[in-house]
């Protein structure tokens, strides 16, 4: 478990230079070859996902039973029209991979904005209106907290079947806790600030008080705890459908097509092989990024 | 740790817990499909005898009624009937349970005897060649999906080289007669090495699958904790002492920089649970997890049931466990 909380002189110097601070940390980012290498990877695989009928050679459904189980283009009988060879219905590997970076792009995204944006305004409303409000989102999150979650997601998506909202709904319902403590956190730090302290002397609302002085001011920590937690959902979907619950066939998802390939694990290794590979190079991808992002945003790692 | 924080910390769990339950209870309500229908299946019963069946699993009930029925039960262990095996779920769960409990156990060591070592040793040799190569390979092991590093250590030890079983957890010629359930411990205990060398090969994959994730994360708690404790006043006097610096990391070091490794491996292992549905449907390991996944798809639902809350229970007591140890260890933070 990583903890990503960020020190209080960080809220500090965010209250002197908001803008500016974050443009020198991007630039601390963007300092680093690994990170930048790894963003250019994790964009490459949104693009991938987004062009997917530009960039997949054949269509991922198409079957041909007599191109059934075509080793990779590099091995013998292999092909090159059908580079990493063909599955037990003759369909193309890359093909079905390249589509198949949709569904975990699309639902890691959807689940994080869905948890994030939940989160958020729940974190804000406990930490800056306290009482009441605090006490009820505090013992929510207590209890979510303690729920382990691919056991539950999987119980409710058993309950529920796997639909795409279904699926979406069971990574998202105990996410949204990981923004909301660290928002609470950081409003509770921020609250009687100067700049917080001014707009509420000159009679701001206490909603333009959280909206506009308190979030701009502690999204970078929101930011670092997305992009983690995007690595983690992607896994975590991937295992769904690994399952038989996540997204259904015939849509190519990278899961299903691991838990496909292991009929054939005995001489077709790369059913399995490659599209586990994919999940790897994205969530390593994402993972490099959010450490970069971390070290570059947390004073602690500034010297 | 005071007494009474304790009982307070304690008290808490009744909340988490009843939420819990809660919430398994609704989820179960919402469920699609009738009991009644899913477990007479294709069998055909006059009108009263369903009627006297809905009446018997208390189905007739108002539903706040159902729900402190349900608790009540839950309490003395009676989960109801599964529909799938015609046994009482209670016992289905406990028949699989120590196939997982042992697979989780051998992870958990698996993790902490790689990463502690790992963890200092980068630390100590903080941005050497060594530090990099362990951090590195701790992303890999973090960004890694787990049935699919299963799957690849399936391809090449059973599959190529045939060194260790493709699945399940012991041969048939190795039956050993169980004392704790647990096939590495009894083997050992009935003095029956070939039953021990061949339960070692059958869990070697698997545990190596769920414990190589927990090694890594671990190896990144231990790291950064014993980056921050050789930073302290304390070890800089130790060694301003003049003790030799194996002594200063040894002793003085490790000592505190252990304390979030304990609490952090005691929270994963409730996530050991959830990753163990994945891992034992890969190994085909006839555990709880796989329990679980198999009776999804006959839709077994009150063993479904039982099991997500025994796994929620598991993981409360878990992070209960945590908390205590990690104020026990550090008697600095108060609960």
């Amino acid at each position: 478990m990583t903890d990503i909380g960020s020190t209080p002189d960080m809220n500090k110097l965010n209250t002197v230079a908001g803008e500016t601070l974050f443009k020198r940390n991007m630039k601390l980012f963007a300092s680093s070859k690994l990170s930048l290498f790894f963003s250019a990877m994790a964009i490459g695989f949104i693009l991938m996902a987004l062009g997917a009928p530009l960039f997949a050679p054949h269509d991922p459904n198409e079957a041909d039973l007599f191109l059934r189980l075509l080793p990779p283009a590099w091995m013998e009988g292999g092909d090159w029209s059908y580079v990493l060879g063909t599955d037990a219905l003759g369909r193309d590997v890359l093909s079905r991979i390249i589509y198949g970076s949709r569904g975990s792009i699309f639902i890691g995204a959807c689940v994080i904005l869905v948890a994030t944006t939940v989160g958020v305004l729940a974190g804000l409303a406990a930490g800056y209106l306290g009482g009441w409000v605090d006490v009820v989102i505090s013992r929510l999150v207590d209890i979510l907290l303690g729920f382990p979650y691919l056991i539950f997601a999987i119980a409710l998506i058993a309950m529920s079947g796997p639909g795409l909202q279904n699926i979406i709904f069971a990574l998202a319902y105990k996410e949204w806790v990981i923004p909301c403590r660290v928002v609470r956190g950081e409003t509770l730090a921020t609250r009687d600030v100067e700049y917080v302290e001014a707009a509420r002397a000159m009679g701001a609302s206490k909603r333009y008080i959280m909206l506009k002085e308190i979030l701009p001011n502690i999204l970078s920590p929101v930011m670092v705890v997305s992009t983690v937690r995007m690595a983690h959902v992607i896994i975590l979907e991937a295992s769904l459908s690994f399952l038989g619950l996540g997204v259904q066939p015939p849509t190519a998802s990278w899961g299903s097509m691991v838990a496909d390939g292991r009929s054939y694990m005995l001489d077709e290794w790369w059913l399995s092989t490659f599209p586990g590979l994919a999940i790897l190079l994205l969530v390593l991808s994402i993972n490099v990024v959010s450490q970069g992002l971390r070290d570059a945003f947390d004073p602690k790692f500034h010297d | 740790m005071n007494l009474g924080k304790f009982v307070e910390r304690l008290l808490q769990l009744i909340p988490v817990l009843f939420g819990v339950s809660t919430i398994v209870f609704v989820m179960m309500l919402f469920t699609p499909g009738d009991p009644v229908d899913i477990m007479l299946g294709d069998q055909h019963v006059t009108e009263q005898m369903e009627r006297a069946l809905r009446h018997d699993m208390g189905l007739d009930l108002p539903p706040v009624e159902r729900f402190f029925k349900f608790l009540g039960n839950a309490a003395k262990g009676d989960f109801g009937l599964s529909y799938y095996h015609r046994a009482p779920v209670a016992e289905v769960i406990a028949s699989r349970l120590p196939a997982t409990i042992e697979l989780s156990l051998v992870a958990l060591i698996i993790g902490l005897t790689i990463s502690i070592p790992l963890g200092v040793l980068a630390a100590v040799k903080k941005n050497s060649m060594f530090d990099r190569i362990a951090t590195v390979t701790s992303l890999f092991g973090i960004s890694m999906p787990g049935f699919w590093f299963g799957i690849l250590l399936l391809i090449l030890f059973a599959v190529n080289l045939h060194w260790l079983p493709v699945a399940g957890r012991s041969g048939f010629s190795f039956e050993v007669e169980p004392i704790t359930h647990l096939l590495l411990v009894d083997s050992l205990l009935r003095g029956r090495p070939d039953a021990f060398w061949d339960a070692l090969k059958h869990i070697t994959l698997p545990a190596i699958t769920l414990g190589l994730p927990l090694a890594s994360i671990l190896m990144r708690v231990t790291r950064a904790s014993m980056l921050d404790v050789l930073d302290r006043d304390y070890i800089t006097f130790a060694e301003a002492k003049g003790l030799s610096r194996m002594k200063v990391i040894g002793k003085h070091a490790l000592k505190n920089a252990l304390i979030p490794t304990v609490t952090v491996a005691a929270l994963q292992a409730g996530s050991l649970l959830g990753g163990s549905m994945v891992v034992e449907t890969v190994f085909g390991w006839p555990g709880l997890g796989r329990l679980v996944v198999e009776s999804i798809f006959v839709r077994n639902y009150p063993l479904i049931q039982a099991a997500v809350l025994f796994y929620a229970f598991t993981y409360v007591m878990l992070n209960f466990v945590a908390d205590i140890l990690y104020t026990v260890l550090n008697p600095r933070v108060k609960l």
